[in-house]
């Protein structure tokens, strides 16, 4: 894949330099075959073939003008097509059909029935319910955190280098490997959180099995892994933040936490806004983390399916059960839903500035 | 104040290296797992070579006993290479979506028994027709093993490597701490014939047990060895789903959900890190246990449990796994690829197979090579394992295979008896919750 995108761009990237200098609009093999086709035929009267070899020179130069740009951008809109258009396309039709994993080109069409049996289905709304939990759970802590931990870096620290680096570890860190570490601690029998409750004298907690404490130890992994990443996407915008309105905040008389609140939280809003979205996608999309706190024991979300998120449905569905049909349908309810939340973004967001 | 800029920012490089280091640690352990990229065919590995690919799930054995080099010796013209993924769950769907699209399969691929009839059913035109290649003789298998990759048609698409008969293993230690025999003739006997004396056994376990141990690790596990026993299980011969009003199955539910009632169970899910802890931390007696889990729980046991471990014959006959092999009709090789799984399925292979790592061969004609019959495991006090899986394996009835097994057993184990077994619910709402997401998980 990678070779195939790094041919593509050179190729165009040499016409347009060419292009761009205005002399020598043709390639240069070009030119050479040119160069060696006048040596052979005895050359037609000069000012003709100036006009002519001007013609096509702009001709070309149009062309690439027109063109090229094209060219650059190509590459990726051919693989979205490929991998991203084409795909959700196809899913939309396979979710209109009877479609099993053991034969997928035998379809047969059933129409609406795989999106109106979501209605009725438990299951469905169970794992839409969870997902909704687990994601304020999740969410709401990771950008408050993120938020402060943001401000805390954006002082003159020694150091500070490292503590960056430092809090977007466990961003970099692998899914698998962390939540097998998470799964180890919140253990029911030998787990290390257990251990320290039962230090403070709490009785041991059966963290998976409980709708509450599962989807909190879920919303844990999610936190630890995405709060830094948020963290540093504040300090960016943090330190775009004019230092003057802080001087002059001070010169008023505010408070840290008065700047804090009155110019720094005002002066994040687009970019919490951002976050927003992409944690509220992020969320609707949990799959790696309930998967695997299962202990690697299927995608049924534990016993009685406490924290099966809609991911993770649309994977029992299509990869466990083999029903690719109804998968596709959980999926494309997944994407209806996302562009609700996305719309109500919007309007959001269209309030904030009205009022800004 | 130059040399302390220069200083710290040693640090943070540093720092900022071992931080990069642990990650890239924690990436490569991710990438190691699941290496599905089974080549096609494999093309031909240079100077005339004929590559042959292998796809299996797991640890399935077959290189780690040493048989693939055994091959290549043999015919110096042949290299086998293996890809694994590492979870049946995960690599069984992969197979399917392979096979539909005739493209990314290796020569050979492995196929558990719980999806064998799916495969049988569904797949056969996309799979040779094994029971035709030269050297393979139907006398040499277990004829229900053999039966079970054959469809209606007279097709053999899979041979069988190995089986899973099942024995119990118990801790001799806990045994003798709560005043049981711990000899194996007679803790067999504490149970031979019947389930509910297992139970028994367990009620009086825990009458003496030792502080903070179970008599059995878990009771889907009881379930899984008690359905194993029996010739009718989720389907009848016809192919109908019968789990629902199968007495056979209500009863290994029945005794299962009273061995979580009587509180016996150490209340684990098999197969996941609190699992194998509880092997680590001696916090059950017995566990039912296939030929092929030996390995399993002398890894996760440790040299703690060394001399600590023995087998016994379980109340009765039952079988658990076992796995065939498959060659897809879109392979490259396909004729080199069946002299291959021809090979690999003969008896003597199968010995060497059990003797290097504890799988059972699903071939009869294996049973009286020494290799098998004569074969003591050391770690579980030199039990005559050859002895008592053999016992085990001829005794087990011929068990109606269906295509959904997988799914039923699952949600059998993974959501209503697990939910009996570690939240307290009722055997009644238990078996309900179990119903209901079979129904949902079967209706297409």
């Amino acid at each position: 894949m990678a070779s195939s995108d790094a041919t593509a761009v050179p190729e165009a990237g040499v016409g347009d330099t060419t292009g761009v200098g205005d002399t020598a609009p043709a390639g240069p093999r070009e030119r050479q075959e040119k160069r060696q086709r006048g040596r052979e035929r005895p050359a037609p009267r000069g000012e003709e073939r100036d006009d002519r070899r001007r013609e096509r020179r702009s001709r070309w130069y149009r062309r690439d003008v027109r063109w090229s740009p094209y060219a650059f951008i190509a590459p990726f809109f051919v693989f979205f097509l490929a991998f991203g258009l084409f795909p959700l396309l196809y899913t939309g039709w396979a979710s209109l059909h009877r479609v099993e994993l053991t034969a997928p080109t035998d379809m047969e069409w059933v129409g609406l029935r795989n999106f109106s049996r979501l209605i009725s289905d438990d299951f469905f709304w169970n794992a839409l319910r969870n997902t909704v939990t687990i994601g304020i759970l999740s969410t709401v802590p990771q950008l408050l955190i993120a938020l402060g931990i943001a401000h805390l870096l954006n002082y003159r620290l020694r150091g500070s280098m490292f503590f960056r680096v430092a809090v977007l570890t466990p961003y970099a860190t692998s899914v698998a490997a962390a939540t097998l570490v998470f799964v180890l601690l919140f253990g029911r029998d030998y787990g290390m959180i257990n251990w320290v409750l039962g230090l403070a004298g709490i009785d041991p907690v059966d963290w998976q099995n409980g709708a509450w404490t599962s989807q909190l130890a879920v919303s844990t992994i999610v936190i630890w892994r995405w709060t830094g990443y948020n963290a540093l996407i504040y300090l960016a915008a943090m330190q775009a933040i004019p230092d003057d309105l802080y001087e002059s905040a001070a010169l008023d008389g505010a408070s840290r936490w008065q700047q804090f609140l009155h110019v720094t939280v005002p002066s994040l809003r687009p970019t919490i806004l951002f976050t927003c979205v992409v944690s509220t996608i992020g969320a609707t999309q949990l799959f790696g983390e309930p998967l695997l706190f299962n202990g690697g024991a299927g995608a049924t979300g534990g016993a009685d399916h406490q924290f099966q998120t809609l991911g993770l449905y649309l994977y029992e569905q299509g990869w466990v059960n083999l029903h690719l049909g109804r998968a596709s349908a959980i999926a494309w309810t997944m994407f209806l839903i996302l562009l609700i939340i996305g719309a109500v973004n919007w309007i959001i967001a269209r309030r904030l500035r009205k009022s800004a | 104040m130059r040399t302390r800029t220069r200083s710290s920012r040693v640090v943070v490089l540093a720092a900022v290296a071992a931080l990069g280091a642990g990650v890239l640690a924690g990436c490569a352990q991710d990438s190691e797992g699941p290496s599905g990229s089974a080549t096609s065919g494999g093309g031909d590995g240079g100077k005339g070579k004929t590559t042959l690919t292998v796809g299996v799930f797991g640890a399935f054995g077959l290189k780690e006993a040493g048989l693939y080099d055994q091959y290549m010796k043999l015919h110096p013209d042949v290299v086998i290479k293996q890809t694994s993924i590492e979870r049946n769950e995960n690599y069984y769907p992969q197979l399917l979506t392979h096979l539909g699209s005739g493209s990314g399969l290796a020569d050979i691929q492995a196929v558990e028994v719980n999806n064998i009839a799916e495969v049988t059913a569904t797949q056969a035109d996309k799979l040779v027709d094994l029971g035709k290649t030269d050297g393979v003789r139907q006398d040499s298998f277990l004829p229900w093993k053999w039966a079970q990759a054959t469809n209606e048609a007279g097709r053999t698409i899979g041979l069988g490597t190995d089986i899973g008969p099942e024995g119990i293993c118990y801790r001799k230690d806990l045994f003798a701490a709560a005043g049981l025999p711990s000899d194996r003739a007679s803790v067999g006997a504490l149970w031979a014939g019947d389930w509910r004396k297992y139970l028994d056994a367990g009620k009086k376990f825990k009458a003496k047990a030792p502080k903070g141990t179970a008599f059995v690790d878990s009771a889907s596990g009881v379930m899984a060895a008690i359905t194993g026993s029996e010739a009718n299980r989720f389907y009848d011969k016809d192919g109908k789903v019968i789990y629902k009003t199968n007495p056979a199955v209500r009863n290994a539910w029945d005794i299962a959900a009273e061995f979580a009632g009587a509180g016996l169970t150490a209340k684990l899910q098999q197969f996941t890190p609190a699992w194998d802890q509880g092997y680590a931390n001696a916090g059950f007696a017995t566990v039912s246990c296939p030929a092929w889990m030996l390995g399993y729980i002398q890894d996760k046991s440790g040299a703690a449990g060394k001399g600590k471990w023995d087998v016994a014959a379980a109340p009765k006959p039952s079988n658990w796994g076992g796995s065939f092999l498959v060659v897809p009709e879109a392979g490259k090789h396909k004729k080199e690829a069946a002299e291959l799984v021809a090979w690999l399925t003969a008896p003597e292979q199968q010995a060497t197979f059990f003797a290097k790592r504890g799988s059972f061969p699903s071939s009869q004609a294996a049973y009286a090579l020494p290799a098998v019959s004569g074969a003591k495991h050391e770690y579980f006090g030199n039990a005559p394992i050859g002895e008592i899986f053999s016992a085990a394996a001829q005794g087990v009835p011929v068990q109606i295979v269906g295509p959904k097994d997988l799914i039923i057993a699952q949600n059998l184990a993974d959501v209503g008896m697990l939910q009996v077994d570690q939240k307290g619910t009722s055997s009644k709402d238990g078996w309900n919750a179990a119903v209901k997401a079979i129904d949902n998980a079967l209706d297409q």
